[in-house]
């Protein structure tokens, strides 16, 4: 079941090349499409059917969210690839634009068949030049093979993709950071509504998928949803790239099917590092809630499993800490981190951000009070749902998670100045 | 129509609505900082969060829209609980130095944190420091009480039209800023201290001289453009502290241009006039008020007597009230003069006998915004009419086309559909061109021969422009106004504006240019367009030397348009009465200075452009010795015997005037000119041709003495600008110094080169004592090496 849906060809040599794609059948699903005219339904449908939910980290529904474009609106629309991931323990998308870019032009230009869009951005991670570039050689290729461009295949559908690379800031992942930044301004997320489908890029309707998401879809359309859909489980289709990083010996990114034991992707990944034991797992990226061992060993690696466990499946990015981390240490990192990349828009995540990676950083530092702990929790209940955007709650999630499993440690650190561990 | 219920209350409110609107309509205060009706919706300080019933989480009731049958709970606990917690993150990093603060006791901040802050902080760490920025002299910065609602920000993008200032950096980091070491110079800057809601933007020329619970706000008119902006007007021991904006929908909104709002210091200026004064053998002796006004009452008598009545002139500034210029003509008329004018920096003067009532904008402010197509003539927008500007603005943001025939391309920081910038002289001939496209689109027939015209592509684009429109207006400006032959203009304006179905507005000039018509301070009509005693006009009185003037708030040698021929008629004649606020100029060749108030300490009267009649009371009282004029012009009239003098408030003035209550005065308002006769037009000069445009911070006797505003960018030094071509044929250098010659009169200027200036044309700013030497305001000037 491995490698089943992105990274299929990653074998071959230089699997980025066109050569490569086009070798295992790369653009014919395209080219099927476009020649035989299939009906945007029907590949909504077949998106429906095979339960895609987004790659990002939100996990919604594909094909729902394509349902959304106005179809019949004249003037221009526009799709967007969200390649800028910045998460703490994400590195699955650059990957893909690394090893497999065209299966990802391929998905878009397909659901820009679907949604009667005409052009795309890619927005890529300012960090990943070398990526970047691999990336926009790939674009070139496909121009120069008649993939993207005006009339393909002789048809009346046509679609121009550009890519797009940030400068760094984590807020660009924000989809309508996102839409600022490729607009030229400084990127700070919109409030909603009105939401991207409406008034998206330019205030034109748009669709912004995850890099996975859209490379998922060729292989949706040409083995149909039901397909892809067995690859995972009910509700949670297909495969899902898991970036496992942290305390195992053979950190890298596995393509595995949705519902796979945790136990197999810790197996796969080499497990934890010799003569150590799991102690946590921050199963989605650095904004969701750790689960302590006992709990994750249970799970599944899906949406559905991780939430009934009290996390998220998030982007997949899964962080393996051994006995050895001091939660009190981890989280204080974490926090910096959103301290650092809150945009600075709206007040609860401007304000709220650097007080809570104050009160952890204090705490980690000796200076911690008992009443600390009932602060995190007011202030973190304070942040949560109170934002413009998700970064409010990404930087609560974490917090909240910590406090939840690992409460003791952080009592034992205000009363002994030290760490447990 | 949406049906919603919002803490109960069932209403209905239009589509499109949001929570915030709805809760305004049902009277519902949410609290709320980065929300404003003016600006658009930014959601970004969380104050106003409420509940939504089925809303998993809090929504921002400024960002919501409503939804048929939604049920919003503005004070429920979880509401009440979302705005605490964002009260408590606003305050964390905030100073909480309100006692040192000018915006305590009138800050959103400080008046919410009443009722949604803590008792005490929870949070223990250093708090943020921001370092503060320069802005320039009107506004004053604290930028660590911050918090980023970005109002100003918005400001600059949606109503002055330049951003000046944004957030850069990120989070917790971000910080306002102007752009790396420039300064907020719009002429509208000032509204942003209205609309930051704590004391990070403060006045700067008020700071730390009163606090906001020892002033006592009276409201006012402003003097000075011809929008008559609602002022309210600070008051403490007398003395006027500050002017902020009283809303008034119709004409100013809330807003204020820095014109409106900080020339009350010249209110306090020490030039301030404070007793009488009569020169004798060449010295000022101050003197109480009966023994000036003998002087004056003896003095015009006497030449009256010796020499005629038409001996007598009367120059008044249309900044002064309808009732002054109303009494000053009445008085100079008793005498048996016409010679009364208030249009002193106009110089054609030879559609006088044509026109048909007040000149007028035509139409009201507010309609302004709606117009779908404008034709701007002759005026430097920006700086002579600011919020009209905005409206226009508005229009264009909203689709409207604005086109432009200027002899100045200055940024009007909108679109600007097409433009003819021409000079001077050229302008009657641009505008034939635009009525001959017009006459071709339109197959009409014009009392002009424009057949000799060829439309040029931007004339022809104009008139489609025109023909195409619906709601559409031709404006005439100041330059227009002040133009050599304006009466070509405004004949051409006017076939234009009824060819294409055109609304014709004259922007006009000052507070009380219409009022100053309806008062009959012109030689050819008394009080609202009845026979009068007929005279010389402003040009006339000046080009023919009178023996007394009798000047009301006029500072000749700046506002007259020709100031070298103003000041020899003055200096020449045996008696020059000069009624002021201020020692000027006047000190060198009048023979009494009679100290009186300005508005600020007068009850009166201004009409602004739209017709609209605004009465005033004194705020203060008048300083020092100084008088209300209406009440010296009434004891003159006394003095003389004169019929219809007995007045006893500026209220009896007007309703002599007019019947009272009478708010609208559109009725005795027309820009048409009767009967135009085939137009001839005055063929272009040569040489270097001036352009002679008003600078903002010079326009009226304020606004010379305000000196903040004198520190602004627009306060700087006239400097005489032209083109890069001109400069090089001139042998000229940008910043170097050149001598500018006009008449008999010459200036040392710096040189600038703008090349936006038509050709063959220097821009020489008049009103400024740097060019009060020099002749008239248009027409041919010299420009040399110095």
């Amino acid at each position: 079941m491995a490698n089943e849906v992105i990274f299929h060809s990653i074998h071959q040599p230089e699997s980025w090349k066109l050569s490569s794609y086009l070798s295992t059948g790369g653009y014919e699903t395209l080219k099927k499409v476009v020649m035989e005219k299939m009906s945007p339904e029907e590949i909504i449908n077949q998106v429906k059917i095979s339960a895609l939910r987004g790659r990002g980290g939100a996990g919604f529904p594909t094909g729902l969210k394509w349902s959304f474009m106005p179809r019949h609106f004249q003037g221009d629309k526009y799709i967007v690839c969200n390649t800028d991931e910045g998460e703490p323990g994400t590195f699955k998308d650059r990957d893909i634009i690394r090893y497999n870019p065209h299966q990802l032009i391929e998905g878009m230009a397909i659901a820009a068949y679907t949604m009667g869009v005409k052009v795309g951005y890619n927005y890529i991670h300012g960090e990943i030049w070398e990526s970047y570039e691999r990336f926009e050689e790939a674009l070139e290729e496909a121009r120069v093979a008649g993939f993207l461009g005006d009339n393909l295949f002789g048809s009346d559908f046509s679609f121009n993709l550009h890519a797009h690379h940030g400068y760094g800031a984590y807020i660009c992942g924000e989809e309508t950071a996102l839409l600022e930044s490729i607009e030229g301004r400084k990127g700070q997320p919109r409030f909603k509504p009105p939401f991207p489908a409406s008034f998206g890029l330019y205030g034109k309707p748009t669709t912004i998928n995850n890099t996975e998401t859209f490379a998922s879809i060729p292989y949706i359309i040409r083995n149909g949803g039901q397909k892809f859909l067995e690859l995972g489980k009910p509700n949670n289709g297909g495969t899902k790239i898991f970036s496992v990083s942290g305390h195992v010996n053979k950190p890298g990114n596995f393509e595995i099917g949705m519902g796979t034991p945790f136990s197999e992707l810790l197996e796969m990944a080499g497990g934890v590092r010799n003569g150590h034991k799991l102690k946590a797992v921050i199963p989605g990226g650095s904004s969701v809630p750790v689960l302590p061992a006992e709990i994750i060993m249970d799970c599944t690696m899906d949406y559905d499993s991780l939430s009934k466990a009290g996390s998220m499946l998030g982007a997949g990015s899964v962080i393996v800490m051994d006995e050895t981390v001091c939660m009190v240490k981890a989280l204080e990192r974490l926090s910096y981190f959103y301290f650092e990349e809150s945009c600075g828009q709206c007040t609860p995540c401007r304000e709220g951000t650097g007080w809570l990676y104050r009160i952890v950083h204090r705490i980690e530092h000796g200076k911690g009070k008992p009443e600390d702990l009932a602060l995190l929790d007011s202030v973190t209940s304070n942040i949560m749902g109170r934002t413009i955007c998700a970064l409010g709650d990404a930087a609560a999630m974490p917090v909240q998670g910590m406090l939840k499993h690992y409460r003791n440690e952080f009592e034992y650190h205000i009363e002994h100045k030290k760490c447990m561990v | 129509m949406a049906h919603i219920e919002i803490d109960g209350k069932q209403i209905e409110v239009k589509d499109g609505s949001t929570v915030m609107d709805a809760a305004r309509q049902a009277g519902i205060h949410i609290p709320h900082f980065c929300y404003h009706k003016k600006l658009s919706i930014a959601a970004n300080c969380r104050m106003c969060l409420v509940q939504v019933e089925k809303a998993p989480k809090p929504l921002p009731a400024c960002a919501t829209p409503v939804t048929d049958g939604m049920k919003v709970l503005t004070r429920s606990e979880s509401a009440i609980r979302a705005q605490k917690g964002v009260m408590e993150f606003l305050l964390i990093n905030h100073p909480l130095d309100c006692p040192i603060c000018d915006q305590g006791g009138e800050c959103q901040l400080q008046d919410l944190a009443v009722g949604f802050g803590g008792v005490a902080s929870r949070y223990e760490e250093e708090k943020r420091v921001v370092a503060n920025k320069e802005l320039g002299p009107l506004i004053s910065t604290d930028m660590t009480r911050c918090i980023h609602c970005t109002r100003c920000v918005r400001f600059g993008q949606e109503i002055s039209g330049v951003m000046e200032l944004g957030q850069a950096g990120r989070g917790e980091h971000s910080e306002i800023m102007p752009f790396v070491e420039r300064t907020v110079d719009s002429e509208l800057s000032g509204n942003m201290i209205d609309l930051c809601p704590v004391g990070a933007l403060t006045s700067k020329p008020f700071r730390y001289t009163a606090r906001a619970w020892e002033l006592t706000r009276r409201a006012s008119v402003s003097p000075h453009d011809s929008l008559g902006s609602n002022l309210a007007v600070h008051v403490k021991s007398n003395r006027v502290m500050r002017v902020v904006p009283r809303e008034n929908e119709s004409i100013n909104e809330c807003w204020l241009s820095d014109k409106d709002r900080y020339s009350y210091e010249a209110l306090n200026s020490e030039q301030r006039l404070t007793q009488p004064m009569i020169k004798r053998h060449g010295e000022w002796q101050e003197c109480d008020w009966q023994t000036a006004l003998e002087y004056v009452a003896n003095g015009l008598k006497r030449i009256r007597d010796d020499h005629g009545a038409d001996q007598i002139g009367a120059l008044a500034s249309p900044h002064s009230t309808l009732e002054e210029l109303y009494l000053v003509q009445k008085l100079v008329r008793g005498l048996g003069s016409g010679n009364v004018d208030h249009r002193t920096r106009q110089s054609d003067f030879s559609a006088d006998g044509a026109t048909r009532g007040a000149p007028w904008l035509g139409q009201s402010i507010a309609a302004v915004q709606e117009l779908d197509c404008i034709l701007v003539v002759g005026s430097n927008l920006r700086k002579d009419h600011p919020l009209l500007a905005h409206r226009l603005r508005q229009a264009v943001k909203a689709g409207a086309d604005l086109n432009l025939l200027n002899p100045l391309d200055d940024d009007l920081l909108c679109r600007v559909a097409n433009k003819i910038i021409v000079s001077p002289a050229e302008m009657q001939n641009a505008l034939a061109q635009v009525l001959k496209a017009l006459v071709d689109i339109k197959q009409a027939t014009v009392p002009v021969n424009v057949a000799n015209h060829t439309a040029s592509e931007s004339a022809y684009a104009i008139a489609t422009s025109l023909a195409s429109g619906n709601k559409t207006s031709v404006l005439l400006g100041n330059i227009a106004l002040h133009h050599p032959c304006y009466s070509e203009v405004h004949a051409l304006a006017q076939e234009i504006a009824r060819i294409s179905g055109a609304t014709l507005g004259v922007m006009g000039e000052a507070a009380n240019s219409v009022g100053a018509h309806i008062a009959g301070m012109v030689p050819f009509s008394g009080p609202l367009g009845k026979p009068a005693t007929s005279g010389m006009n402003a040009s006339e009185m000046l080009r023919s030397p009178r023996l007394a003037y009798l000047l009301l708030n006029t500072e000749i040698e700046l506002d007259c348009h020709d100031p070298q021929l103003a000041s020899k008629a003055v200096e020449n004649a045996e008696l020059v009465v000069a009624m002021s606020a201020y020692r000027h100029q006047a000190m060198n060749y009048a023979d009494v200075m009679l100290p009186i108030a300005p508005f600020a300490e007068t009850s009166g009267t201004f009409v602004n452009t739209e017709g609209r009649a605004q009465s005033f009371n004194a705020v203060v009282k008048p300083f020092s010795e100084s008088r209300p004029a209406w009440k010296v012009l009434r004891v003159l009239g006394n003095m003389f015997n004169l019929h219809g003098f007995d007045y006893n408030s500026s209220e009896d003035v007007r309703a002599a005037l007019f019947d009272s209550g009478s708010e609208s005065l559109q009725a005795a308002c027309n820009n048409q000119l009767q009967e135009l006769g085939n137009i001839t037009l005055t063929p272009a000069g040569n040489g270097v041709q001036r352009i002679g445009d008003v600078p903002i911070y010079q326009a009226d006797a304020l606004v010379r003495r305000a000196g903040s505003l004198q520190r602004t960018a627009d306060g700087a030094a006239p400097e005489v600008t032209m083109n890069g071509v001109l400069l090089a044929q001139l042998q000229l250098e940008n910043g170097a110094m050149a001598v500018v010659r006009q008449g008999e009169g010459h200036t040392l200027m710096r040189v600038r080169r703008d090349d936006k200036l038509p050709s063959g044309c220097a821009r020489v700013p008049a009103a400024h004592p740097l060019t009060a030497g020099l002749g008239s305001m248009f027409g041919e000037i010299v420009v040399e090496k110095a």
